[in-house]
């Protein structure tokens, strides 16, 4: 009873608070999973074809290609996010908020898809390309109906690892004031020691990254017909 | 018709090293509507060789004609539809996994150029007409990881002749199935071969596969033509000291009383050509 009575209250207070989190984290770590792979995903297709052993070998594409994504995702992610404030201004007008913690999220995350894609194409058995050209397929026609259908059921665990990733980026976010639920972790547990509601803030975490996880492990299952 | 003229062909050796020759002056023509066998054992060339016909290997020097027009440097659209008229098969049958067996076969129908491509409904009508010709009616809607390796290969076969190819390139297509697998696929070839009139260009280390099936045979070692000619002929009189040798041991294994390292290919040996394309 008494444990009832302690939720009720507790929801009445933050509930709203946190509803918002949840709304704020889930939002902000979609949207830039969205556009890390609007820009990752081709940079990691052409990673591959670009290779010696790709389908259109071009060592100079390769090297600037391979050397800026290596530069940026050397560089940590909270440095970035502090760094990236006059650029964040540029793009969205704000480095406040959902808004402004998307830009540095994109960008810290986009290099991270072009190496996820990079290796889930990797996995492609090469004597397919090597079927499909036979067949006189060209380069695009391999990357579209080869290199990404074949490698479509890794495409989506790699989704979903750069979102649980992002999940974990956008709480750091929390610091230039992008909001979310890690940003409410820290204020009221860091910094006001409300122990109560960064432990909520917390758990909302983890049951959020288990839901993701799992259903991405299951939609990759699902259109798999490799080994069934 | 294809013709092979003084053909050589080298890799680059690692960071300036002298480049390594993998074939040296082969000169062949192969006839339309024959089966043709390159017999060699592994590293003979042989691979090289079948993929420098669609130039999946560009030629290091001398020349390709098919049906007498000169094709060793085409590129772009005009090599896409040099290799649309040549299927080919392969030793692990190469199928996409992520695609059902119907998909398979429409692959080569998706890929030719707009202009040409048939509608979906024709490529599906077409495809379905192909399974059933390879003996795999009904199993249209499966994943290759559903199939066994024969029925795999029965795919690829009909995915190699999606387009009408008049030559079909078969890469050791029989080396990774079992021995009745393999005459069974050797039927089905010999099949298309006679009632699609499809050149067929065979790699294999058999010697029962190349006997069985082919007509003419081309052996490759090291990079070289050591014997070529009417597959009886040259079983009956070889030439060369490696045919010779391979034949010797083939017949030791036939006979029972072998037991090294070749033994698929020498049980397969026991077959009599008659089993193989009837």
């Amino acid at each position: 009873m008494s444990f009832l009575s302690f939720a009720s209250a507790f929801l009445s207070e933050y509930g709203e608070l946190l509803t918002q989190g949840v709304i704020d984290t889930m939002v902000m770590t979609a949207a830039s999973t969205l556009l890390a792979y609007v820009l990752g995903l081709p940079a990691g297709v052409l990673l591959i074809t670009s290779a010696k052993t790709g389908i259109r070998p071009n060592a100079a594409v390769h090297a600037v290609l391979s050397g800026i994504v290596n530069l940026v995702r050397s560089v940590p992610f909270i440095i970035l996010l502090v760094a990236l404030i006059p650029f964040t201004r540029l793009i969205v007008g704000t480095s406040l908020g959902v808004p402004g913690a998307v830009v540095p999220l994109v960008i810290t995350a986009a290099p991270f898809v072009a190496r996820v894609v990079e290796q889930s194409l990797a996995e492609v058995d090469g004597s397919l390309i090597e079927a499909a050209q036979s067949f006189g397929a060209s380069s695009l026609q391999i990357i579209f109906k080869v290199l990404l259908t074949e490698s479509l059921p890794s495409l989506i665990r790699g989704a979903a690892l750069t979102f649980v990733t992002l999940f974990g980026f956008s709480a750091m976010a929390g610091t230039v004031g992008a909001g979310g639920l890690g940003d409410i972790a820290i204020r009221y547990g860091y910094q006001r020691y409300q122990y109560d509601v960064m432990t909520v803030a917390v758990i909302l975490c983890i049951i959020l990254v288990q839901v993701v996880q799992s259903v991405g492990d299951a939609s990759a299952k699902a259109i798999d017909h490799h080994t069934k | 018709m294809i013709q092979i003229e003084h053909l050589h062909k080298s890799y680059p050796g690692a960071d300036g090293s002298a480049s390594r020759e993998v074939l040296h002056n082969i000169s062949l023509t192969i006839e339309s509507g024959e089966v043709f066998g390159i017999l060699g054992s592994s590293g003979a060339g042989k691979s090289t060789l079948v993929r420098c016909i669609n130039l999946l290997e560009p030629l290091s020097s001398g020349r390709l004609l098919i049906d007498g027009r000169d094709v060793t440097h085409v590129r772009g659209r005009e090599l896409a539809q040099l290799r649309t008229g040549i299927g080919m098969i392969f030793q692990n049958f190469s199928l996409f996994q992520q695609r059902t067996i119907l998909q398979n076969v429409t692959f080569p129908l998706e890929i030719v150029p707009r202009s040409e491509r048939l509608s979906r409904a024709e490529r599906e009508e077409r495809a379905r007409y192909l399974l059933d010709l390879v003996g795999l009616a009904g199993f249209e809607k499966r994943y290759p990881s559903q199939l066994s390796g024969g029925q795999q290969q029965r795919v690829a076969i009909a995915r190699a002749l999606a387009n009408k190819p008049s030559i079909m390139l078969c890469d050791e297509a029989t080396s990774a199935l079992d021995t009745t697998t393999t005459v069974q696929i050797l039927e089905l070839l010999h099949k298309i071969n006679k009632e699609l009139g499809v050149t067929l260009v065979l790699i294999t280390h058999s010697l029962s596969v190349a006997r069985n099936i082919c007509d003419r045979v081309a052996m490759i070692d090291g990079g070289r033509i050591v014997e070529l000619g009417e597959t009886e002929e040259l079983f009956e009189n070889p030439q060369s000291d490696i045919l010779r040798t391979l034949i010797a041991n083939a017949n030791h294994h036939a006979h029972g009383t072998g037991a090294s390292a070749a033994a698929p290919s020498a049980a397969a040996s026991t077959l009599t050509a008659e089993q193989a394309v009837k």
